[in-house]
């Protein structure tokens, strides 16, 4: 196809002014009103930054759900007037366990189990083996919740973020149970990751009646005021989700930090109803299982406020303060991967990568036009164009570009002449079997197109596959690649041709440079 | 200048008899993927940060590094790195910690992590972290599964892909010939000691669909000739396809090489390694296209091959 009508021509050339306006907003730094501003996004390691990858513990989420399903479980049976014995809760099979009263009530209490009410569907599954009555929880439903608390944990995450006052966090879901977290520009995560990892779940409880030893419906828990192990009532009589607010202070009496607290109505009156009826005794402000303090009840608390002085310092009472906005997280997240960019290996980064960019175009350009004379020298126009297709799609995507990603472009460039290489080479076979230029053209463009495309798509399913399982900087090398072979099948295809038809068009040569 | 191409690589009637060396080229190759495989088992790859998991650290002291002083530092904190080096200039110092074992791996490789930042903080006011790297061991053996699943299935989309453009003759000696490729990259990480890590997976991915790209081009020209020429005998046929697209074999492996030089060479740490890899692959895919890839279709497709053209 030795023609190109006005409106190919229209096309290629509108193609490239979009390309060139689309990168446009990559080189200058204020936003124009109006227009669309998409930039491409530095990663973290040419901007300087830190990588956090958070594992939610589905093991405490089964193990919390266990604990409550047998609450249920229990006050069903009950309800019911069915007896049992020797209910236990295993967490390694997740599942519960109890023994029938009797044969006779086998049935009626099965039949109980069944039509206890899930929290995601088939949450459970009831079955019967050795006489015993078994709860298991299910896998697939496990991970359907937690989803559900990675959804809610994102939140939490983000106000907790965004509190440090860190800039333009970005929290995302990865898989079923994590999440990533990436913090351009901070190159000492451990504060975040402390807040991060804690859960911040907050109680109420009152201390058993012999605070010195574990009873039935208490458990021992660790004091930190007074480094000893206290005995606490399992029983919560109010938590934290009643929180409306809560923020750093300075205390009027010992002159350290605390931190107060106001309750919701609802949380105020059940905190009132406690306070009034064990006055003279003491209870317990537990954080994740450990006591913060354990202070008398002097008098009735109905005001719904109060104030938590656990030895405290600036830093730790505005913690826990934002901890405690913030929300308590539906399960522990545990950070299990940490990458840290620092500044100034960043800076050197972005140097490496241009002058690697730059250097290898060169390189690239030298050896088309002294190989390949005049056709090499639209292919490096084309190369261009290519890179700025590239940048441009990369910007409309808001993508994020990292060094593995420039190594990409690099090599997309260095793969993308192969095109016009082989285009080449089949038009001077053409010319040496004696065909006149212009049926040389045409035979080497369409036998060639063939070739290329097959060379291309399997590169393109090879780096699909990367991009598939990769992940962070591999995954961008994999995404800049793809999106390359895309442009270089536009330039050299289209634009490169185009350029070869205009000049023999204008030229009319008698013989071709090749 | 422009008028006609100043350099070429090889004459255009240039007729190389590939084919006469093929025993030669099968065998070399043969036994460099035993070596490599040796290799791949003693001493082994250097597995990266990703695969291996635990904990490095790269910091900037203010002065030239005082390797005691740090170590006393961490020995001090009750940090016992497997290695404190230097690397690059005389203020650059890599700490390298493995995995902890044990129930509590996860949170202890995180706290390492912070250890080890604040006890040579401590010790060199003023050093700055160039890089702070921790990854648990669940994370590491998730990457490490992933990588060989990415490489696995690539290998298998190729095989396909060629299967159904061209014959199984084709796909076959394709996908030995990238297998044979691979292995020979393998055993050159082994003997430069790289770290294998994600980015090599990258390099590994790449050089395959560099390799297959570059197979793919000369069994177009022999599907091509095996039309244009039926009478022709196949080891005849495939020295003249061969030769045909000799240059353009070549002119796409010298841009393709001269795009990855410059990475090898200012890339930094994290690329030089990949860039390096890179140009062994470009070699490598480049020559087996030639010396293994046409022989292994001269063996299986001897008869085959030629008989169905004559027939269709």
């Amino acid at each position: 196809m030795m023609y190109y009508s006005r409106l190919r021509l229209l096309g290629v050339a509108g193609i490239c002014l979009i390309g060139v306006l689309l990168c446009l907003p990559n080189f200058l730094s204020a936003p124009a009103p109006s227009l669309p501003w998409r930039q491409i996004h530095l990663g973290l390691d040419l901007r300087g930054g830190s990588y956090l990858l958070l594992q939610l513990d589905l093991k405490s989420l089964e193990h919390d759900r266990l604990q409550s399903l047998q609450d249920q479980a229990r006050q069903t049976l009950l309800n019911k007037s069915l007896g049992y014995r020797d209910f236990v809760r295993d967490d390694a099979s997740a599942s519960l366990s109890f023994a029938p009263r009797s044969d006779a009530e086998r049935d009626a209490a099965f039949r109980a189990m069944q039509s206890l009410p899930p929290a995601v569907p088939d949450e459970f599954a009831a079955s019967e083996k050795d006489g015993r009555i078994v709860l298991t929880l299910q896998h697939d439903a496990m991970l359907a919740r937690a989803r559900e608390a990675v959804a809610q944990s994102i939140e939490i995450v983000r106000r907790r973020i965004d509190a440090t006052g860190a800039i333009d966090p970005s929290i995302a879901r990865e898989g079923d149970d994590r999440i990533v977290v990436e913090l351009p520009g901070v190159s000492d995560p451990e504060r975040i990751k402390n807040l991060l990892g804690t859960t911040a779940r907050l109680t109420f409880r009152l201390l058993a009646p012999n605070p010195s030893v574990a009873s039935p419906g208490s458990t021992m828990l660790e004091d930190e005021s007074v480094h000893a192990q206290i005995a606490v009532q399992d029983h919560v009589d109010v938590d934290g989700t009643d929180l409306t607010n809560a923020g750093a202070v300075i205390d009027q009496q010992s002159g350290g930090w605390a931190v107060t607290f106001q309750l919701n109505s609802a949380g105020a009156t059940a905190f009132a109803n406690v306070t009034r009826a064990n006055v003279g005794k003491r209870f317990a402000i537990v954080l994740d299982n450990k006591v913060i303090e354990a202070p008398n009840i002097i008098s009735p608390i109905t005001a719904g406020s109060g104030q938590i002085t656990g030895g405290f310092d600036a830093r730790s009472a505005s913690d826990l303060a934002l901890l405690l906005r913030a929300g308590a997280l539906p399960a522990p997240l545990s950070v299990v991967e940490q990458r840290t960019i620092g500044p100034s290996l960043g800076a050197a980064s972005i140097h490496a990568g241009i002058i690697s960019l730059l250097t290898g175009l060169l390189l690239v350009i030298a050896f088309m036009v002294l190989f390949y004379g005049r056709f090499g020298l639209y292919a490096d126009i084309a190369l261009f164009a290519n890179l700025i297709l590239m940048v441009a799609i990369l910007s409309l995507f808001q993508a994020t570009l990292t060094l593995p990603g420039m190594a990409g472009m690099l090599l997309t460039l260095g793969m993308a002449v192969d095109a016009n290489i082989l285009i080449n080479e089949r038009i001077r076979e053409e010319v040496k079997r004696g065909r006149g230029p212009l049926q040389a053209l045409q035979a080497g463009f369409d036998r060639a197109t063939g070739t290329i495309v097959d060379s291309n798509a399997t590169a393109f399913l090879a780096h699909v596959m990367l991009f598939v399982f990769g992940t962070g900087p591999v995954r961008n090398f994999a995404l800049t690649i793809t999106i390359g072979i895309v442009t270089t099948l536009f330039t050299t295809l289209l634009l490169s041709r185009l350029l070869v038809v205009r000049w023999y068009a204008l030229a009319r040569p008698k013989e071709l440079p090749v | 200048m422009l008028s006609r191409p100043l350099f070429r690589f090889v004459r255009d009637d240039q007729r190389i008899n590939f084919m006469r060396g093929r025993h030669m080229g099968l065998i070399v190759s043969a036994v460099l993927s035993i070596a490599s495989i040796i290799l791949f088992f003693q001493p082994g790859l250097k597995l990266g940060l990703d695969f291996r998991g635990g904990i490095i650290v790269e910091a900037q002291t203010p002065g030239p590094a005082d390797f005691s002083k740090l170590r006393a530092a961490l020995d001090h904190a009750g940090i016992h790195p497997d290695a404190v080096q230097a690397f690059g200039s005389p203020r650059d110092v890599r700490i390298s910690i493995n995995a902890p074992e044990g129930a509590d791996r996860e949170a202890q490789t995180q706290k390492l992590v912070d250890g080890v930042k604040s006890a040579i903080s401590a010790a060199e006011p003023g050093t700055q972290v160039l890089r702070a790297d921790a990854v648990g061991a669940s994370v590491s053996s998730e990457l490490f599964r992933d990588g060989l699943l990415a490489l696995g299935f690539s290998l298998a989309m190729i095989l396909i892909y060629i299967w159904v453009r061209f014959e199984r003759e084709f796909a076959i000696s394709a996908v030995v010939t990238l297998v044979l490729d691979l292995t020979k990259t393998v055993g050159f990480l082994a003997i430069t000691r790289f770290e294998f890590d994600l980015v090599m997976v990258a390099a590994l991915l790449t050089i395959l669909g560099y390799s297959t790209n570059d197979k793919v081009v000369v069994y177009d020209r022999i599907r091509e000739n095996l039309r244009k020429y039926r009478t022709m005998p196949l080891r005849e046929l495939l020295d003249l396809s061969i030769n045909e697209t000799l240059n353009r074999t070549l002119g796409t492996s010298m841009t393709v090489f001269l795009a990855a030089l410059p990475l090898a060479l200012f890339g930094g740490s994290t690329l030089t390694g990949f860039a390096t890899v890179m140009l062994f692959g470009i070699v490598v895919g480049t020559s087996s296209s030639i010396f293994i890839a046409a022989p292994l279709l001269l063996l299986m497709g001897e008869k085959r091959l030629r008989k169905e053209t004559e027939a269709g």
